[in-house]
Order: C-alpha cells, then sequence, then structure tokens
C-alpha cells in the first residue's frame, strides 16, 4: 500500500459546510434517536417518527381533503385532520421563533444567553399582570395586546439586562447566571399563579383572560369559511417572522450588526476599533431578553391564561434552533416550524420526552459533524522514501 | 423549647446540610479537576442526571446500591468522555460542547427514565446518632466518603507529582509538554474522572440523599456545581466547604417547615415557603459577584490555559 490518509485543516469554511452539517445531522440524529426509542421501549422507531409528522404536520391526503374543503366552501370532512397540524405547529412556532432570535442576536456576539426561557416567563408574566390586572376588560383588543406586547418586552428586556451587566462589569459568566434566572422565574411564576395573589380559589390560574387580552383565531371566522373550524392558528406568527426581518436587517445591513459580529470574533480587535464593549454586551443582552419577552406575551395571550403548567423548555429549544440555523434569522423561521411541528407531534406520543431528547442528539451531532467538516481528508501517495524508512525501522 | 431541643434541632438541621451537600460536594470536586487540568466541562448538569437516572435504574433492576453508584459514575465518565474527545481532539468551543452534553443527558435521562418514575425507592438503613436520632447509615457513610475524598483530593492536586503534572497542564501546556507530560492525555484522564464524580454525585442524590427519579431530578444542581468552582478558587477543600453550606440552603425550605421553630416556620405561611425555594439560586448569582470582586482584587483563581485548546507547535498558551 502506498497510499495514506493525511488529515489537515481547512483554511477556510465554505458556506456549503454549515447547511450540509445541518441536514447531515438531522438525519444522524434520527438514526440515533431510533436506537434510543428502541432502548426505551418503542418497537418501530420508523412507524414513530412517521405519526410525529402526521400529527405535527399532517399528511398529503389531509392537505388534499383540507384544500377542496375549502375550495368546496365546506367544513373538513370527517376522519380528516385537513389544516389542523399545520395550524397547531404554526401557533407553536411562533414563541420559538422568537425565543430562537433571542439566542441568534445574542450567540452573534458569542454571549451564551441560555436564560431565554426565564426571560419568557417573565414576560408572560409582566404582560398577564398588565391584561389581568391593570387595563379594564373592555380595553380594545389592539390596543390591549399592544400594552400586553409591550409589557412582555419590557420585563424581557429587564430580566436579560442583569446578566449581561454583570458580564460587562464584572465579567460574571452568564451561562450561570441566565440559568439560574431561569429557575427563579419558574419559581416566581409559580409563586404567582400557584399559591400567590394571581391563584383564583384552588385553581392554580389566573383564569380565563378578557377576550381583549387574547389572540384572535382564525377559529373564529368559521361562520363564513366552514374550513376554519377548530384552527386555533392566530396572528402571533407575523410577529415572529416579522422580528426575524427586522434582525436579519439589523445584523447584515447596519453598521451595528457588523459591530457585534466583531465583539463576538475578536473582543481585542473590537477594542481596539473603538467600538464599546460593555455596552454593547448590556445592549443585546437586553435586546435578547426582549426577543424571549415577547414570546412570553405571545404564548400567555395564545394560551389564554396562566397557570403553573406555563411551557417549560422553549428557550432551549430556541438555542438548538439557533444552532441548526447557522445564527441566521431567515433559515430560523424554516427551523423553527420544522421543530414546532416536532413539538405538536411528540405530544400525545408514548413514550414522552421524545423531543427532548431528539433535541438534545441533534444539536449534539450537528456540533460534531460541523468539526469534523473543518478538517479535510486527503488520501496521498507515499514518498518512496518515507516507506523504505518504515520498511526499515521494522525489519 | 429547652436548650436540649435546640442543640438536637440545630445537628439535625446540620445534618441535613450535610446530606444534601454531598452530591454537590462530588461534582464540583470533579469540576475542579477537569478545571485546573485546562478543560472546561459545562455539561455537569447532563452528567448528573444521566448519573443520577441510570444509577437509580441500575439498582431498579438489581437491588444493589453500590452497583448503582457505579454505574452513575460511569454513565457520567462516558458522557465525559465525548465531551473530552470533541473539544481535546477535535478542540472544538468548550462552552458549546458542553451546553450539547448538558441537553443530550437532560434528554436522554428524561426519556430512558420513564419506566422508573415514582417508582419504590431504596429503604435506608437506620442507624442511632447521638444527638440527631435514627438517620440513614447510607447517609452517614456518603458524607464520610466526602469528608475523607476532599482532602485527599487537595493533597494530590497540591503536593504530589501528578498532581503538578495537572495543574502545569492547565497553567501553560508547552511548558509541561516539553517537560515530557502528555497534555492530551492528562486531560482526558481528569476531564474523564470530572465526569465520574458527577455522575456518582448524581447517583448518590438518586439513591441515597434524595432517594427515587423524577425528570429534571437535580434541578440545575450541575450548573450551581460549576459557580462554586469559581466561588472555591478551584481548591477542593473549599470546594467542600461551599457545597455544605449550598446543601444547608437547599435543605432551609425543608427545615423551616419544622413546626418546632414557632417564630420562622413555613408550616402555616407556603408562599414564603415558595420564595425559599429560589434561595440557591439567588445565592449562586451572589456568589458569582463576590467571587468576581475577589478575583479582582487578589487576581487569583482561574488556570491560565483553561478553555484553551493545544495544539504543539501552536501560538499561545
Amino acid at each position: 500500500m502506498n497510499y495514506r490518509i493525511r488529515i489537515e485543516t481547512r483554511a477556510e469554511n465554505p458556506a456549503w459546510v454549515g447547511v450540509i452539517s445541518s441536514i447531515l445531522g438531522v438525519a444522524l440524529s434520527l438514526i440515533v434517536g431510533g436506537f434510543v426509542l428502541r432502548a426505551a421501549g418503542s418497537a418501530d422507531p420508523i412507524a414513530t417518527y412517521r405519526e410525529i409528522f402526521k400529527e405535527g404536520f399532517g399528511a398529503p391526503a389531509d392537505w388534499q381533503a383540507g384544500a377542496s374543503a375549502l375550495l368546496a366552501n365546506e367544513p373538513c370532512p370527517k376522519g380528516m385532520l385537513c389544516f389542523g397540524p399545520l395550524s397547531d405547529t404554526l401557533v407553536k412556532t411562533a414563541p420559538i421563533l422568537l425565543t430562537a432570535l433571542a439566542c441568534i442576536i445574542a450567540f452573534r456576539m458569542k454571549l451564551w444567553n441560555i436564560g431565554a426561557d426565564g426571560q419568557m416567563f417573565l414576560g408572560a408574566w409582566a404582560a398577564t399582570g398588565v391584561a389581568v390586572f391593570l387595563l379594564p376588560k373592555e380595553t380594545p383588543r389592539v390596543l390591549m395586546l399592544t400594552a400586553m406586547a409591550l409589557a412582555g418586552i419590557l420585563a424581557g428586556l429587564v430580566y436579560g439586562a442583569i446578566p449581561g451587566f454583570l458580564k460587562a462589569r464584572l465579567n460574571i459568566n452568564e451561562i450561570i447566571t441566565t440559568l439560574m434566572l431561569n429557575y427563579i422565574a419558574y419559581k416566581m411564576l409559580e409563586f404567582f399563579v400557584v399559591v400567590g395573589p394571581w391563584s383564583i380559589g384552588d385553581f392554580e390560574s389566573t383564569g380565563r383572560f378578557p377576550t381583549p387580552a387574547t389572540w384572535p383565531r382564525l377559529t373564529e371566522l368559521s361562520k363564513q369559511i366552514p374550513i376554519t373550524a377548530g384552527l386555533t392558528i392566530h396572528p402571533g406568527i407575523f410577529l415572529g417572522i416579522a422580528a426575524a426581518f427586522i434582525l436579519a436587517w439589523a445584523l447584515y445591513r447596519s453598521r451595528w450588526g457588523y459591530e457585534i459580529r466583531v465583539v463576538g470574533n475578536n473582543p481585542k480587535a473590537a477594542k481596539y476599533a473603538g467600538i464599546n464593549l460593555s455596552r454593547n454586551i448590556i445592549l443585546v443582552m437586553a435586546l435578547s431578553g426582549a426577543l424571549a419577552g415577547l414570546a412570553g406575551m405571545n404564548e400567555a395571550a395564545a394560551l389564554r391564561e396562566l397557570n403553573g403548567r406555563f411551557p417549560r423548555g422553549y428557550g432551549f429549544t430556541g438555542v438548538i434552533i439557533a444552532w441548526l440555523a447557522r445564527l441566521n434569522p431567515m433559515a430560523a423561521i424554516f427551523v423553527s416550524f420544522l421543530f414546532g411541528g416536532l413539538l405538536v407531534g411528540t405530544k400525545l406520543i408514548q413514550p414522552q420526552g421524545i423531543a427532548s431528547m431528539l433535541q438534545g442528539v441533534i444539536l449534539f451531532v450537528v456540533v460534531g459533524t460541523e468539526l469534523l467538516f473543518r478538517y479535510r481528508i486527503l488520501l496521498e501517495k507515499k514518498e518512496p522514501a518515507a516507506q523504505t524508512e518504515a520498511g526499515d525501522a521494522q525489519p | 423549647m429547652n436548650a436540649n431541643e435546640l442543640t438536637s434541632l440545630a445537628a439535625i438541621i446540620l445534618f441535613g446540610a450535610l446530606v444534601s451537600g454531598s452530591p454537590l460536594l462530588f461534582a464540583t470536586i470533579g469540576e475542579i479537576f477537569a478545571e485546573r487540568s485546562g478543560v472546561m466541562n459545562l455539561g455537569l448538569e447532563g452528567m448528573m442526571l444521566v448519573g443520577a437516572m441510570s444509577g437509580f435504574a441500575v439498582w431498579a433492576n438489581t437491588g444493589g446500591m453500590a452497583l448503582g453508584l457505579l454505574a452513575g459514575a460511569a454513565l457520567g465518565a462516558l458522557f465525559a468522555l465525548l465531551h473530552a474527545f470533541i473539544t481535546i481532539t477535535l478542540r472544538a468551543d468548550q462552552v458549546v460542547s458542553g451546553l450539547a452534553i448538558t441537553f443530550l443527558g437532560t434528554g436522554l435521562a428524561s426519556i430512558l427514565g420513564q419506566p422508573y418514575v415514582g417508582l419504590r425507592v431504596p429503604q435506608p438503613t437506620s442507624l442511632e446518632l447521638p444527638l440527631i436520632g435514627s438517620a440513614a447509615a447510607e447517609q452517614v457513610a456518603l458524607i464520610v466518603l466526602g469528608v475523607i475524598f476532599a482532602p485527599l483530593a487537595g493533597y494530590y492536586l497540591n503536593h504530589t507529582r501528578p498532581g503538578l503534572n495537572l495543574r502545569s497542564v492547565g497553567e501553560y501546556p508547552a511548558a509541561a509538554d516539553s517537560l515530557g507530560v502528555n497534555v492530551a492525555a492528562t486531560r482526558y484522564a481528569y476531564v474523564l474522572f470530572g465526569g465520574a464524580l458527577s455522575g456518582f454525585g448524581g447517583a448518590a442524590m438518586s439513591l441515597v440523599t434524595d432517594p427515587g427519579w423524577v425528570d429534571g431530578k437535580t434541578s440545575g444542581l450541575g450548573w450551581i456545581a460549576v459557580a462554586l468552582v469559581i466561588f472555591a478558587s478551584w481548591d477542593p477543600m473549599r470546594g467542600m466547604w461551599v457545597s455544605f453550606f449550598f446543601g444547608l440552603l437547599r435543605r432551609l425550605p425543608l427545615d423551616l417547615q419544622n413546626p418546632a421553630l414557632p417564630l420562622i416556620s413555613t408550616a402555616n405561611n407556603p408562599q414564603i415557603g415558595r420564595m425559599m425555594d429560589m434561595l440557591p439560586y439567588f445565592a449562586t448569582i451572589f456568589i458569582l459577584i463576590l467571587g468576581s470582586r475577589k478575583a479582582m482584587r487578589k487576581r487569583m483563581g482561574a488556570p491560565a490555559a483553561l478553555g484553551n485548546p493545544y495544539v504543539r507547535g501552536e501560538r499561545g498558551l
């Protein structure tokens, strides 16, 4: 054999590496996840995946039935899901897209904000406070929802700025502080709605929000368009998409977006270039928190009440989406949609926890595959001299 | 309440603090070893969860407590091996890899641990102690193990040849390399050792200190351990003291429910109890603030090469 394998570091990282490793990462995760499902007692992992897809997005037959019912202005035929799964998925896409954007803006500057979950909880808390306990029930819907959104943004902003401040001024690891603030936010929400002042009787809930404080749902049109009956999709998704467009513009087209990228890649160079580091750290963490806070408002207005079961973990899903989307806000829209389907699709399927397991595996495999692509593997001819040397060494 | 009862109550609270601080002690010292060798492992929470779940599963299937603890340590080490491969061999960002370990460990423990949620738990062997009264022998053994282990770890790190090699790899790997210390092998060894200790800590939690398995068992304890490493200035003995102190904080909401404390008891006031649950998390942020002040004043603490991959012949620490 006069060939040998040499491994060397790639000089530059071409764009296709990111795309390929994301796709490969997801595919590999599904395989690894399949083995885990087997170990957890699922007889046929592929059937489980198929069912997750059907629950999360619907089957082609469902879409067809939905489309023809829409054209004929009829309700969804019995036994068909029509657009139900897609609608549920879009409802879940909105908050995780916003937490993903929160992670993207922070990760761009290499600030590891793992606290989008807590910031989201605080946003939901503040939005609820405004809607249920501050403004009168008869406030017009637009005004009410705007006030809630502002409250959510503000609460998240403050909650994100705290670890930002600690990082900028005292150089305290933001991963640990944001995580601790997560637990504090969980406990605080529990305190308010489970045992505390916002709990109605023994229901461990604030009770149903007044109608103006809830998102209008598509199902409200079911009198005119029968196919929309039962569809819970609401305008919240547009908030997420709009935020993604604004963020993309800010990151790629504005001077400030360039600044934070420089800070992320090389803080020293940024300092010499006259970029104010600590101001940018606090600002980015505050904006990140604001996006997560908006996610909290969005979810609260969609759930129509606040209780002890407010979903945990969307902030962590945001981390994984941000990573899979290569910190690109536009790509995050698409990836969030897929993950929304995963969340909806795994809701009713046993064993529970498939979603969180798959997310963990995906992040790991994506990090791993990306690294493998950092090296290029070369097959090259051995030089004759080297061969004789090797031969001498081992007579 | 007379003086005797008060002493006994204080002893019970203290014992509770030692018990609930013990898992933290092992995780913290494990991370101290990994970080002193230059590798930060933020996957502590994931490794503890995997250790807690697998330890409980092994116990539930075999009935062997020691076997369960060993399984926890082995699984912790296995996850640490992943981290070591990605950060030492592939030289990836230690922060991202550590986060991925935590996500993976949390998800796997959640899904594989489902059959074990709410199962019957190990029955403690009762032991009569002065002042405290009846206590679990396993808990006493765990505390004794921790109290013996911490000074040994400190001695190993500061006064032995392998300890010196370990520290040199974390401070100045190029110099260590030139003296014939195998940097990569040393780092692999201590990252694995640290993972085994946190897996052991997790298993100790689900088998000894808070018997039983529920999803998210460790509730952030792994992250608290990461913070304690900083506050302990990477010193095992200090790691032991702060772990026990945090054990006290973690126990406090329970202790304060004791109706024997009429003035501050939360038994009639569950709302205050809920607020007290936040205490360890607030305290963690607080000690990080304290720690940062101290680090600024004394310029002490972190191993110089912490977080940096080492490539022979390349510039930098």
